[in-house]
């Protein structure tokens, strides 16, 4: 690879060439995203719909899989009608910015063994820091609309975005905690550690059964974090129509609808990272590989969906409830717990190769 | 709330019941008939697109009594009357608009000779204004064209009536 790459390298001089492959390694990353993206919109019309005793979308070429392309098309063509009363500027940039930091927050996730745009130090940090950016998204479309209907949505949207991320961030100061570590690959690699590695049943190693409590917390906080049912009442069809989304139209939308997807496949993938041993193999006899992480990602990813075919919408108060005086004092207490067992003499994460410095 | 109901909600234990159902759903057999190749069984009772009916000899059934007209609630049947040069009493006109009609079947419940009749035929459409409005040759036409389908359909419901 290196011998293809230097002469190219060689071409480009080292500053410019450095700002060639991050953009190849950007779109390397962001092209399948958005593919997946598209067609996560595909699954979940087909899985629902299985779930509802129904097809789904079948007619749009063989077994319907030209739907999504059919749908991205549609939006394009339409027009993006700018309310009379709307704030224009804050009306374009709204769209942007709920889309732009959940595909700039991808930089940080490694979707294999070094497979990563940057390997920084302290990813998972900078993961919740851009991920804290998508609120205003909503907030600025809700408001710049000049709809009382979307004004409710954004409204509800801060409130519901910024309450499950204390929840969110407890169960990953645990994480943070026994692998002792902000970087992925090393969260990913302190889990393949252990009893049960060594037994060659890694799967019983990862972080998600020492830590079960913090990881369902962590996913359910996460279903809640990107506005998805049955947490949705940011949109809430039959009760504020739309939510921040109801003025917009066309392709400005259309990135709305984008935003959710890539914010679901991400939410998806650091649980895979952080609690499921990301691109590890669950047995010692089958190898590590990226098509482990596509599987685990996968695996949430149908869970969302699963989710949403299941649950009726919260009522506003009781998502409140939930997070605040369910979820809150749940990860609080096994922070606790789990500091408390780390310095135990029944620690079973003393081989953790991090930690084994200090 | 006692204390197994906590424990059980602790644990999520109706949440995963729920996904259980939906789950067994997800791999049952799928309840879409899917239109155009399949359609489902219809009854010989149903009440679509009408059809005005002749009798043995091939001479129209209908003698221009107006009763369909009369009781027509949508007032979607225009009927004219006049005297053929036999003496008879037969219809000039005889025209269905199918923008009003609400296929409720009083017509051909009114019609005392069986005249006009509610076919199973529910596949018809008008592009333009004015398509949807059926005039005396073209319900004939329909009823002499089905007229082995509508016969079969009334004498399967003969014996309810």
């Amino acid at each position: 690879m290196d011998a293809i790459l230097q002469p190219v390298a060689d071409f480009f001089g080292p500053t410019l060439w450095l700002v060639v492959w991050s953009l190849v390694k950007i779109f390397a990353l962001l092209v399948p995203l958005l593919v997946c993206v598209a067609y996560m919109t595909y699954a979940e019309r087909k899985i629902i719909g299985f779930m509802q005793v129904r097809l789904g979308p079948n007619r749009t070429g063989p077994l319907g899989l030209l739907q999504p392309i059919a749908d991205a098309l549609k939006l394009l063509f339409k027009e993006v009608v700018i309310p009379s009363g709307a704030s224009k500027g804050l009306y374009v940039i709204g769209p942007i910015l709920a889309l732009a930091p959940s595909l700039a927050a991808w930089a940080v996730v490694p979707v294999g063994d070094g497979l990563v745009v940057a390997n920084v130090n302290a990813g998972l940090l900078l993961l919740l820091a851009i991920a804290s950016i998508e609120v205003y998204g909503v907030i600025i479309a809700g408001w710049a609309t000049n709809s009382k209907y979307a004004f409710l949505g954004a409204m509800r949207a801060a409130a519901q975005m910024v309450s499950y991320e204390v929840a969110l961030g407890f169960s990953l100061i645990c994480v943070l905690m026994i692998s002792g570590s902000l970087n992925f690959s090393d969260i990913v690699n302190s889990q393949n550690v252990g009893f049960f590695h060594d037994k060659g049943v890694s799967f019983l190693s990862w972080n998600w059964l020492p830590l079960l409590p913090l990881f369902v917390v962590y996913f359910i906080s996460g279903v809640a974090e990107t506005n998805r049912a049955p947490f949705d009442v940011v949109e809430g069809e039959s009760e504020i129509v739309a939510g921040h989304m109801v003025e917009y139209s066309g392709m400005a939308f259309a990135l709305f609808f984008l935003a959710e997807y890539a914010n679901m496949i991400l939410v998806s993938a650091v649980t895979a990272l952080l609690f499921l041993g990301g691109w590890l193999s669950p047995v010692g006899f089958l190898p590590d590989g990226f098509y482990w992480m596509a599987i685990k990602t996968a695996f949430f990813l149908f869970m969302f969906l699963w989710i949403r075919a299941t649950f009726p919408r919260f009522r506003y108060d009781q998502i409140m409830r939930l997070g605040w005086k369910v979820f809150v004092p749940i990860t609080l207490v096994w922070v606790v717990v789990v500091a408390v067992w780390m310095i135990s003499p029944w620690s079973i994460w003393q081989n953790v190769p991090v930690m084994a410095g200090h | 709330m006692g204390a197994k109901d906590y424990i059980g909600s602790l644990f999520l234990k109706e949440l995963l019941q729920g996904l259980v159902v939906t789950g067994r759903h997800f791999f049952q057999r799928k309840l879409t008939i899917q239109y155009p190749e399949e359609k489902t069984p219809q009854s010989p009772r149903f009440r679509g697109l009408h059809a005005l009916r002749r009798d043995e000899r091939g001479e129209e059934r209908c003698v221009a009594c107006k009763l369909c007209e009369a009781i027509c609630p949508a007032m979607a049947i225009s009927i004219d009357v006049a005297e053929r040069e036999d003496g008879s009493r037969r219809t000039t006109r005889y025209d269905i608009d199918y923008s009003k009609c609400i296929f409720c079947g009083f017509c051909e419940e009114a019609c005392p000779v069986d005249a006009i009749v509610e076919t199973p035929i529910f596949e018809f459409h008008g592009e333009a204004r004015g398509e949807l409005y059926y005039s005396k040759q073209m319900l004939l036409a329909i009823g002499e064209r089905y007229k082995e389908r509508i016969d079969a359909d009334k004498a399967a419901d003969a014996k309810y009536r």
